[in-house]
């Protein structure tokens, strides 16, 4: 016998079910007078620095339809690559937002949308600088654990081809799969749960 | 939002999830996942900082009933109807160390099994008196509570006869984004558990029971609430003590 490591096992995840909205997003789903306002509404104010831009997207699943019942969040580096975060050492982000956004698919064409700003570069583990990007996480009916994944940006080709993360996609042309078009201030990010479009899904 | 606590914030990558603990992405028995779950290998990848931080709430977000079912929905003098209870426990980490400052969120039918929502067929009554929302922040030993009554069983559309054992949903924000997770929690002695296509999509049955939670006796309250216990455990954090630094420096 040997001492005993004595860790725990992490909770098993479970579907977030059809009725994820009651918890997340109460007012959403029409059970208002609890609590103000939803978390994750707003992610900036009119004093929040760097440039604004809209990221709109759905989920689809493997038969082509937009989930009309899912929630999506994101988390993402301030306009200099600072996380508002007690664990960003690096320096103090900016006060103004909160880097954090959560947001239901609609119920009519199952479309998310979050108000933000452009993220900066922030470092990899090894110093290189990650190309800007924002993360993902997806729960849904029917989906067993919450779903990880990033999005870029479209705009910034050379950041991108030196990012560590795209560099590590072996199939080249899913690399597309996480670069979000842009049009105006608005990004567009589809994501593909299935198929021959299917996002790369990331176990961080 | 401000400080989640007086600890000094770690900042190492977490445990590498252990996938076969968890459900898999597709599990047919629970039909929904046939057409949601993502059929490539994932991209595997050691946490960067975009995944080792994660935002902070702070109790200022609180109002006094949030973690009180029975009565943030009721309207005045009144309260929610069922078998009340006080559920409570620990948020930790693989490591068995307390997590301050989480973040909960849960929601459940009432009593009889029936959720408000507008796509919620089952025909079950509404209790004008119960909304089925409420949240909560960890104190600085990860512990929380919150009061509410006992959620119904419910049938749902899936195989023709499957029902929901009673359970409580939980979502939970840890200290770095790549900890966030939403599960269940079911109670001790509900025959009904083993036979729910979303409960065995989890393939071990300890990694099940570690969502059940026990009837806690001593801390029911006479007279008033049952009390069960439940604990939840995010992955763990790796020391940053002899991560990235250059040999030599
Ligand atoms: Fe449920």
């Amino acid at each position: 016998m040997v001492q005993d490591l004595g860790y725990l096992k992490e909770s098993p995840s479970q579907t977030a079910g059809p009725y994820v909205h009651i918890g997340c997003t109460p007012n959403f789903a029409g059970i208002t007078g609890v609590y103000s306002e939803d978390l994750g509404t707003s992610m900036v104010n009119d004093k929040t620095l760097g440039e604004r831009i809209t990221v709109r997207g759905r989920v689809i699943d493997g038969a082509g339809a937009p989930l009309k019942d899912a929630l999506v969040e994101i988390w993402q580096a301030d306009a200099a690559g600072l996380y508002n975060s007690p664990s960003e050492l690096r320096g103090t982000a900016d006060p103004n937002f909160t880097g954090w956004g959560r947001c239901p698919t609609s119920a009519d064409e199952g479309i998310f949308t979050f108000e933000t700003v452009k993220p900066g570069r922030a470092p990899y583990k090894d110093g290189r600088k990650m190309a800007p990007h924002i993360t993902f996480w997806i729960v849904a009916r029917g989906i067993n654990i919450g779903l990880h994944t990033r999005m870029y940006f479209a705009d910034e080709p050379e950041a991108n081809a030196e990012d560590p993360l795209l560099a590590r996609i072996e199939h080249r042309h899913r690399v597309a799969t996480l670069v979000a078009p842009r049009k105006g201030s608005i990004y567009t990010f589809d994501i593909y749960l299935q198929g021959e479009k299917e996002t790369v899904f990331l176990d961080i | 939002m401000s400080d989640r606590s007086n600890q000094k914030p770690e900042t190492g990558a977490f445990f590498q999830r252990d996938r076969a603990w968890h459900a898999p992405a597709l599990t047919p028995g629970y039909k929904t996942s046939v057409l949601r779950s993502p059929q490539k290998a994932l991209l595997s990848l050691d946490g960067t900082i975009s995944e080792i931080t994660g935002p902070v709430f702070g109790h200022s977000i609180l109002g006094d009933l949030d973690n009180d079912l029975i009565h943030n929905f009721a309207k005045n003098g009144e309260s929610a109807i069922g078998e009340r209870i006080i559920v409570h426990g620990r948020v930790l980490d693989e490591r068995g160390k307390p997590v301050p400052g989480a973040l909960l969120e849960f929601w459940q039918a009432n009593a009889g099994g029936r959720y408000r929502h507008k796509k919620e067929t089952y025909l079950a009554p509404l209790d004008p008196n119960f909304g089925g929302c409420g949240r909560t922040i960890t104190g600085e030993d990860g512990s929380y509570r919150f009061r509410t009554v006992k959620p119904g069983p419910y049938p749902w559309p899936n195989g023709v006869n499957d029902w929901r054992p009673a359970h409580i949903h939980f979502s939970v924000f840890g200290h770095g984004f790549a900890q966030r997770l939403i599960t269940q929690m079911y109670f001790e002695g509900d025959p009904m558990i083993w036979k729910c296509p979303i409960v065995t999509t989890i393939p071990d049955r300890s990694a099940i029971e570690q969502l059940i939670a026990p009837l806690d006796w001593a801390n029911t309250i006479p007279m008033d609430a049952r009390a069960y216990k439940f604990d939840i455990v995010l992955r763990g954090r790796r020391s940053t003590l002899f991560e990235n630094r250059m040999e030599g420096n």
